[in-house]
């Protein structure tokens, strides 16, 4: 029971404690729609010799006659949306439970129950996604690497800085996740006895204090990048060559 | 010598209202200060329950312009002058009188964890890194801010079914503890609730002794319950090592 002290209003703050849910919803919904249009518009995805990270790898199958990017795209968006980062981002600005601390959620309801209940208990699998986007990140490593061989040799573009930067954030954001973090160490009760593992322990619990912070970066900037390979696609801006 | 406005909720379970005071302040003054003014100057009655002012015996919770936070650690200089300052007793606890809830429930919790059980016929050598991780949780004073701010507890009214971030933590301490023999990932997920928390942070937002209740307590802890229950891989795994 609650107290009864007349604090049923909406929340007792002064500060402008919508502002970070607000933000949060725009940029999340501003992705959303983006990648969505990008994933399913099957076309300017490639611009020798770069891919963009929405349809790698590219798998063009004749039994699938929809976008390639459908394919492989559950794996980074599942691995987001089930990332404990983003959970708080989405439950905070979407669900609105609750939009700030102590303001009141969208629903106070009695039988409220979490993530111990379908459909949010299937936020659990999230190692799992870890491991699929594990495998694609490998794939944007290549692309990357492959982004600086030109059809006249080896040279460097914009593409080619924006492809590895594109990489570098995207495996920050793994190295950062909490499963990572728990997998290489955390699921350990005596340090001592695996030094090894103590020690990646402690270097994925440095990456994880700024998880929140490559989540964002890394978000924005796959869309940059994949934009940057659409813009050159379409033939509306060519590639910077530096070398 | 400026002047303050404080709006301090007088009242009980039956009910009450804001009144208000004018406090002269002084520098260094906390909102604790300014309460133990109007004890002395205006209402000798005003239920205020305080111990240390040194934000260490975790007492003197309060709701202050909204926020959960400690009375004798908010500065009065940190709120805009002029303007009126609220405080309010936390809400998710039953009201006694004026500022003073009843955080007994707490107490009643903390019972059913079970004792920290070692095997008693190993000999162990603790090493600093051993107990580096669960020396963060023993921090906690027990101001019960975290429990309050806790919209599973504060608005869904869930003290049936979730045992509140302060005691995911006492529960990590023991988990996580090198000498500690019982697995509670059972009694974690059935009795104590972890999964009903959604993670939206709100515990470590307002937790004086800045622990990452979240990110060092109940993340690791969920991912300990997914090795056990949503993990046929690891499941699988264990299996072949015959663990
Ligand atoms: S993170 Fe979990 S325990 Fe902490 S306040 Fe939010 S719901 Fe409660
Ligand atoms: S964890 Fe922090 S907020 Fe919660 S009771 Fe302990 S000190 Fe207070
Ligand atoms: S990616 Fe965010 S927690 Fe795993
Ligand atoms: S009086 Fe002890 S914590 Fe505030």
């Amino acid at each position: 029971m609650s107290n009864g002290t007349g604090q049923n209003v909406l929340t007792l703050r002064k500060d402008a404690w919508w502002v970070e849910p607000l933000i949060t919803a725009t940029v999340l919904g501003a992705f959303g729609i983006y990648s969505t249009w990008r994933a399913l518009s099957n076309e300017f995805y490639f611009s020798d010799p770069y891919l963009s990270p929405f349809y790698s790898p590219l798998i063009l199958a004749n039994w699938w006659p929809f976008s390639p990017a459908l394919l492989i795209l559950w794996a980074p968006l599942g691995f987001r949306a089930t990332c404990y980062y983003y959970r708080k981002a989405y439950y905070r600005s979407f669900f609105l439970s609750p939009p700030a601390c102590a303001v009141n959620p969208l629903r106070s309801n009695k039988d409220y129950k979490g993530e111990s209940s379908f459909p949010f208990i299937l936020q659990n699998v999230h190692r799992f996604f870890f491991y699929a986007a594990t495998i694609i990140l490998i794939f944007l490593w290549y692309d990357a690497i492959i982004a600086f061989n030109f059809r006249d040799g080896i040279g460097i573009g914009l593409g080619s800085i924006v492809l590895t930067i594109n990489a570098i954030l995207l495996t920050l954001y793994s190295l950062s996740c909490h499963s990572f973090r728990h997998l290489v160490g955390g699921n350990l009760d005596v340090f001592s006895g695996c030094p090894t593992r103590f020690r990646l322990w402690g270097a994925a619990s440095a990456f994880n204090e700024r998880h929140m912070l490559y989540a964002w970066i890394s978000l924005v900037f796959v869309a940059l990048a994949d934009l940057y390979v659409f813009l050159l696609a379409k033939g509306i801006i060519t590639d910077v060559r530096f070398i | 010598m400026s002047e303050a406005i404080l709006r301090v909720f007088r009242g009980d379970a039956n009910g009450g209202e804001e009144k208000e005071y004018k406090v002269p302040v002084e520098e260094g003054m906390v909102v604790l200060d300014a309460l133990h003014y109007i004890q002395a100057e205006y209402d000798h009655d005003l239920a205020v329950r305080w111990n240390c002012k040194a934000a260490k015996c975790g007492s003197c919770s309060t709701e202050i312009n909204g926020k959960p936070q400690l009375a004798c650690k908010s500065r009065m200089d940190k709120f805009p002058e002029g303007q009126p300052i609220t405080v309010y007793p936390i809400k998710a606890f039953p009201i006694m009188k004026d500022l003073v809830t009843d955080v007994s429930w707490n107490y009643e919790v903390n019972k059913k964890i079970p004792e920290f059980t070692p095997a008693t016929d190993e000999e162990f050598t603790m090493y600093q890194e051993d107990v580096e991780r669960i020396q963060e949780f023993r921090k906690c004073i027990e101001c019960f801010l975290c429990q309050n701010v806790c919209h599973i507890l504060r608005n869904h009214e869930r003290k049936d079914a979730f045992f509140g971030p302060r005691f995911m933590i006492k529960i990590a301490e023991r988990v996580m503890h090198p000498m500690e023999k019982i697995d509670r990932r059972e009694f974690l997920k059935d009795e104590a609730g972890v999964g009903y928390c959604n993670i939206t942070k709100c515990c470590t937002e307002v937790c004086p002794e800045d622990i990452h209740i979240t990110d060092n307590g109940i993340i690791p802890l969920k991912e300990r319950v997914a090795d056990k229950y949503f993990d046929p891989l690891s499941w699988v795994l264990r299996k072949i090592k015959g663990k």
